[in-house]
């Protein structure tokens, strides 16, 4: 199948848009009619074909207007992007990790030609081609790690280890759901997760810490995450929150199916070879209230979380005040049946997430 | 399981691969140590690791399967070859032994993936190693990483005797500015207030030996006044023999004895349940286990549990830790 590039933005007139071939694989994240954190890692060694969990770096029909909105961001902020010091041989990781993957996942967009450290990539969707030489940085236009996530969806986190901790030394942070990279470098892992209520009581980052340290070569982790955006903006940062965070206050009963967006976080882990550091790629997905509810299952479902969510989450969340708004336009999709467990809209297929 | 399932591998762990390696050269380096080279069956290279990683050697030694942790000590930007290095410890549960009298070259083995617990510090600006006897080999390949990337680094090497220095010759030959060598049967001793006198700021120290040599330079470092979180050791727990004892796997509804030569982690495994292990030496906390039951004296050996956790009663490490007593328990 030959992939087809959106020609959408993610801001101003807001022309993103989802097939419904991205219909039927968005990553619904509700496996039960309720939410609460949990520790809710599974392998990530593939999954049903053409879901968004069967290659290593899912490339959609998002991904060249991606790279275009990520583009902009760094042009107008550069702080996006940061590396510190003893982060370089990480980066490197990374580039390997990403290149051959996608060159193996996606022969007929992405090529990797190796002799050595003489290398030569071909990005067919983004017209990139360039020959260079494995660690050595000054044979890319940009770093490695800057360089292979300006032409990779999702946010990267490259997390160093040491004392028994996660530090968050280096990252390309774009499309992030309201924190900040330039605020939160340097920090260890309990340190960044400190604004997030309830979790910490309940044991939660210190298990999870426990599993990410634990991740070893050839053993990469997923998870997902969620939060709500209005309109379809992939950079929703703290820096920027001036810009969308009043959008918020534009919903009305009749334009809220299609500008109320479910926000997806696909997260991975992966460890990286020879720096040791841990990658903790963070894959956005949009998808407007009235494509959701497109799918039962989905629209009756997601009526439920919505309604029954704690409040203290919904407020970390950021859609408190919009909550009566959104229960009016999905309780509509809700005629009380029951939902099968599993996130898949279809009821015969086999539950994967099963957490 | 059966013993006619020869190339049954060992319940997967975290769903990671195994390498399926054959035996590619077996040096002897002097009357203790073996050195041994894997390359891939399926020819190609094997995945990069970091320096201070060890893998997990699979042995099938008759009907018993033996799973001992190695320090990877070849060079990680050449990845066509893994290589180990093994002690021989005549005193020790046959591991060792097995590797040096039984392994052939030609001989097809199981490793695991790459695992680090004794990973470089990248933000130091020096890095100081003190290696005693076979604890040079995680070094060996930190070494070579520092050399491919521009690290500063510097070696303090003790071994027995010049007939038992193992690598001495290849690292005085490549870095004689960098390495200096202490032979004990010759009275060389590091002067290790001195060493770490003159370190500059942003040295992190690594240290790699005998459990009394790991001791040693940890309570100097403290005593000179250096920030623990500077200093790194890595100690090579292998399970020790003790008692047999008696365990009740209650998820598994089996009732075991374990043997006094083998760990509670291998006696769960030699009877086929699935238990989660990385390091198999107390170190990396996979294997923890909760003790649903107990009546008698547990004999934690991890590095593992806290204080409290030990105290508790309720948790277990099986890759190192025993149990005397009449009852045990355990939620697997």
């Amino acid at each position: 199948m030959t992939l087809q590039f959106n020609n959408e933005t993610f801001r101003d007139d807001y022309s993103f848009h989802n097939s419904q071939r991205a219909i039927d694989r968005f990553p619904f994240p509700f496996h039960e009619d309720s939410y609460m954190y949990a520790v809710n890692m599974e392998q990530h060694q593939g999954g049903p074909a053409d879901s968004v969990y069967e290659k290593r770096f899912d490339v959609d029909e998002h991904y060249v207007a991606e790279m275009a909105d990520r583009a902009k961001v760094l042009d107008d902020d550069p702080l996006r992007c940061q590396s510190l010091p003893h982060m370089a041989l990480a980066g490197w990781d990374l580039l390997e990790l990403i290149m051959v993957s996608k060159s193996e996942d996606y022969p007929d967009l992405f090529e990797l030609h190796r002799e050595g450290h003489k290398w030569h990539w071909i990005n067919k969707p983004l017209g990139i081609e360039d020959h260079f030489t494995f660690m050595d940085d000054t044979t890319l236009p940009y770093a490695p790690m800057e360089y292979i996530t300006r032409q990779t969806q999702g946010d990267f986190c490259v997390l160093d280890q040491r004392k028994d901790n996660l530090w968050m030394d280096a990252g390309m942070v774009t499309t992030q759901a309201d924190w900040s990279l330039d605020f939160d470098i340097g920090m260890n892992f309990f340190e960044w997760h400190a604004p997030v209520p309830l979790a910490h009581e309940k044991g939660i980052f210190k298990r999870a810490l426990k599993f990410l340290l634990n991740i070893r070569q050839g053993a990469p982790a997923r998870r997902l995450n969620w939060t709500m955006t209005v309109n379809p903006l992939l950079d929703t940062s703290p820096e920027n929150y001036h810009k969308w965070g009043i959008q918020k206050t534009t919903l009305t009963p009749e334009n809220i199916g299609a500008k109320q967006h479910l926000r997806v976080e696909l997260q991975t882990f992966f460890r990286l070879p020879r720096s040791n550091a841990l990658v903790f790629p963070i894959r956005c997905y949009l998808m407007s209230f009235q494509d959701i509810v497109t799918k039962p299952k989905w629209g009756r479902r997601l009526n439920r979380v919505v309604r029954d969510l704690p409040e203290e989450l919904a407020t970390y969340k950021g859609f408190i005040e919009n909550r009566p708004m959104m229960l009016e336009y999905l309780s509509q999709f809700d005629d009380g049946l029951p939902t099968s467990f599993g996130v898949w809209p279809d009821e015969d297929i086999t539950p994967l997430l099963q957490r | 399981m059966t013993a006619n399932a020869p190339n049954s591998t060992a319940p997967k762990t975290l769903g990671a691969d195994k390498l399926y390696v054959r035996v590619s050269a077996i040096s002897s380096l002097n009357a203790l140590v073996t050195r041994f080279e894997f390359q891939r069956v399926d020819g190609v290279n094997f995945p990069p690791f970091s320096g201070g990683a060890h893998t997990v050697v699979e042995m099938m030694d008759g009907e018993k399967k033996r799973l001992n942790p190695y320090s990877l000590m070849s060079d990680p930007t050449d990845l066509r070859t893994y290589a180990i290095s093994v002690r021989r410890d005549d005193q020790g549960r046959g591991g060792s032994l097995f590797m040096h009298r039984k392994v052939k070259v030609g001989d097809e083995m199981v490793l695991s993936y790459p695992m680090n617990l004794f990973a470089l510090d990248l933000r130091a600006r020096k890095h100081l190693f003190v290696a005693g006897g076979i604890g040079i080999t995680p070094f060996l390949a930190q070494i070579k990483q520092l050399e491919a990337t521009g690290g500063n680094w510097e070696l303090h090497y003790s071994c027995r005797s010049p007939d038992l220095g193992s690598y001495v010759d290849e690292l005085t030959g490549h870095y004689p500015h960098s390495t200096t060598i202490y032979y004990d049967d010759e009275k060389q001793f590091i002067d290790l207030d001195n060493l770490l006198d003159g370190q500059p700021v942003g040295t992190h120290l690594y240290v790699c030996g005998p459990k009394g040599m790991i001791d040693w330079v940890r309570n100097t470092a403290t005593a000179s006044g250096w920030p623990l979180a500077h200093v790194h050791h890595e100690e090579f727990l292998a399970p020790q023999p003790g008692k047999p004892f008696a365990v009740r796997l209650n998820k598994s509804g089996l009732t075991l004895e374990v043997g006094a030569h083998e760990s509670l982690l291998e006696a769960i495994e030699r009877l086929g349940v699935d238990a989660p292990y990385l390091c198999r030496g107390g170190a990396c906390g996979q294997c923890e286990t909760d003790v649903l039951d107990s009546d008698g004296t547990f004999l934690h050996r991890d590095h593992w549990l806290e204080d409290d956790e030990k105290n508790s009663g309720e948790k277990i490490m099986p890759c190192v830790s025993r149990f005397e007593g009449k009852t045990l328990v355990l939620n697997r």
